[in-house]
């Protein structure tokens, strides 16, 4: 919100505050259910909770279930907020195309919460957990247009941008958000975010771990 | 009598470090059995193996019939594994932590009696985070009961605590034992071993260097050891024949009119044992 306080008037054409709204939604995504979750998993199985659960019966897919509910229920109420403070606040309009908006963040929160857990065992320790996350989410952020248009940005970093996620994502929620229009009239953007969720679960069913990183 | 648990010829290397070397044993169902031997043994690396927590390098294990490795969740029900470092979840209160625990499993001991059983009584509603060592430590023991196993892996369970508490907790798993539980008991503590197993093995640099009951292991050699300075020396004789040898010291001290200092006369212990298992060779 304090990106939009600099971009009053019109992005490209649309209004300013819808834009950025649409890019934070999709930044709140990454944030989220990447960051937030790898983190998450990460501390639990440093401190040795993850270790103790493997002991028990409970089902490790059951767990993993569970651990996505919740996230997706706090990026929902995150969502919601965001929404709700944009019209409140910057006389956004709440977007028409609300299905197509759920189900775009819904897609978005699953492709970033399976990379979110892929990316866990790649960590070593709780302590680089939120440096490594941030290194990759905040980049990524900048390069898909969360905070602003990319027109401007090096070839370079716009052809890295086109394979990101992120950049999908927001070209969804930004369809949405600012055009109003259905989720279905994107359909690369569909397949790349989809794609990207597929590569995080089988990577995640993979290299799991649950184990503390050895000391030996 | 069946086999609880069957071993055989179980290795496991950690890159160049050899940690089991070709490790074999059985527990029997209801025992309590010790892995007892020095940090860096192969104890933790072997019940790691047997808990499911660890791939083996070679050798066949068998737990409750099933291979840990590819055991599932039903075989899960039946074992219950005491951790030490692990974490829990700070905010909930001790009753609040063995439920949760407790639904895990198809059919779990009520809470409130696994809390009275680990001495935990008067901390129910205490949060995890509020806990001392000690009482931490009990609620691993908790937490493994809970779900009422077959099989309970006991690793280091007394490390750390007070005369007191250690007493108290070889109550709690004696009287395990006479629920009929089969007890794995890993420890560094030899009094600990000699007290609460019905067979010990010893563990030495990822070999077993003696197994069998305490007394059994004792018996090795059933000789008396006479301790007694002389000359700012440290004398050990072992005998057989103790009232004999006794008798042939002391009638050639007094003859020579020498004082036998710090004279001792004990029973052999398993720390002898032990200790002459588990010391380098020369």
């Amino acid at each position: 919100m304090l990106v939009s306080a600099f971009y009053t008037g019109r992005i490209d054409g649309q209004p300013a505050g819808r834009v950025l709204l649409a890019g934070l939604l999709g930044y709140a995504a990454a944030t989220t259910t990447f960051a937030g979750l790898a983190i998450f998993i990460v501390v639990r199985r440093e401190n040795g909770v993850l270790k103790r659960l493997r002991a028990t019966p409970l089902p490790p897919v059951v767990y993993i279930a569970a651990l996505l509910a919740s996230t997706l229920l706090v990026f929902a109420l995150e969502a919601a907020a965001m929404i709700l403070l944009a019209r409140v606040a910057y006389h956004v309009g709440i977007p028409d195309a609300l299905g197509s908006l759920a189900v775009a963040l819904l897609l978005g929160a699953a492709c970033f919460t399976a990379l979110g857990i892929a990316l866990t065992p790649a960590i070593r320790s709780a302590e680089g957990a939120s440096a490594v996350v941030n290194l990759i989410v905040l980049p990524m952020a900048f390069l898909s247009g969360s905070f602003g248009p990319t027109r401007h940005y090096p070839k370079v970093l716009r052809a890295l941008a086109d394979v990101l996620p992120l950049t999908y994502l927001i070209r969804l929620v930004r369809g949405a958000v600012v055009f109003g229009d259905p989720i279905w009239e994107r359909p690369t953007a569909v397949a790349v975010v989809s794609a990207w969720a597929l590569i995080g679960v089988l990577v995640a069913g993979w290299k799991f771990r649950w184990e503390p990183t050895e000391s030996t | 009598m069946t086999a609880a648990v069957s071993v055989a010829d179980l290795s496991k290397s950690y890159g160049g470090l050899r940690a089991v070397r070709g490790v074999t044993f059985e527990i029997r169902t209801g025992e309590v059995f010790g892995l007892l031997g020095p940090n860096g043994a192969g104890k933790t690396t072997t019940v790691e193996i047997l808990e499911g927590y660890r791939k083996r390098d070679a050798g066949t294990v068998d737990v409750l019939g099933e291979d840990p490795e590819r055991a599932g969740t039903a075989w899960r029900q039946r074992i219950g594994v005491v951790l030490q470092s692990s974490a829990m979840y700070g905010t909930l209160t001790v009753r609040e932590m063995l439920a949760l625990f407790a639904g895990y499993y198809r059919r779990p001991r009520p809470v409130d009696e696994v809390v009275d059983l680990v001495g935990l009584g008067d901390k129910r509603d205490t949060r995890v985070k509020s806990l001392s060592g000690g009482q931490t430590r009990r609620l691993d023991l908790g937490l493994a009961l809970v779900g009422d196993p077959e099989l309970v892996f006991l690793d280091e369970p007394t490390t750390g605590f007070d005369p007191a508490a250690r007493r108290a907790a070889w109550e709690t798993i004696r009287s395990l034992r006479s629920l009929g539980k089969t007890i794995l008991l890993t420890t560094h503590y030899l009094e600990e071993a000699e007290q609460l197993s019905d067979r010990v093995a010893v563990l030495r640099e990822g070999r077993i260097v003696a197994l069998g009951a305490p007394a059994e292991l004792m018996g090795r050699g059933q000789s008396t050891e006479i301790r007694y300075r002389q000359e700012g020396n440290e004398i050990a004789i072992r005998t057989d024949e103790p009232t004999r040898t006794l008798h042939e010291l002391t009638s050639t001290a007094l003859a020579d009119g020498v004082e036998l200092e710090a004279l001792q006369v004990r029973p052999p212990t398993l720390e002898d044992v032990y200790l002459s298992l588990t010391e380098d060779d020369d």
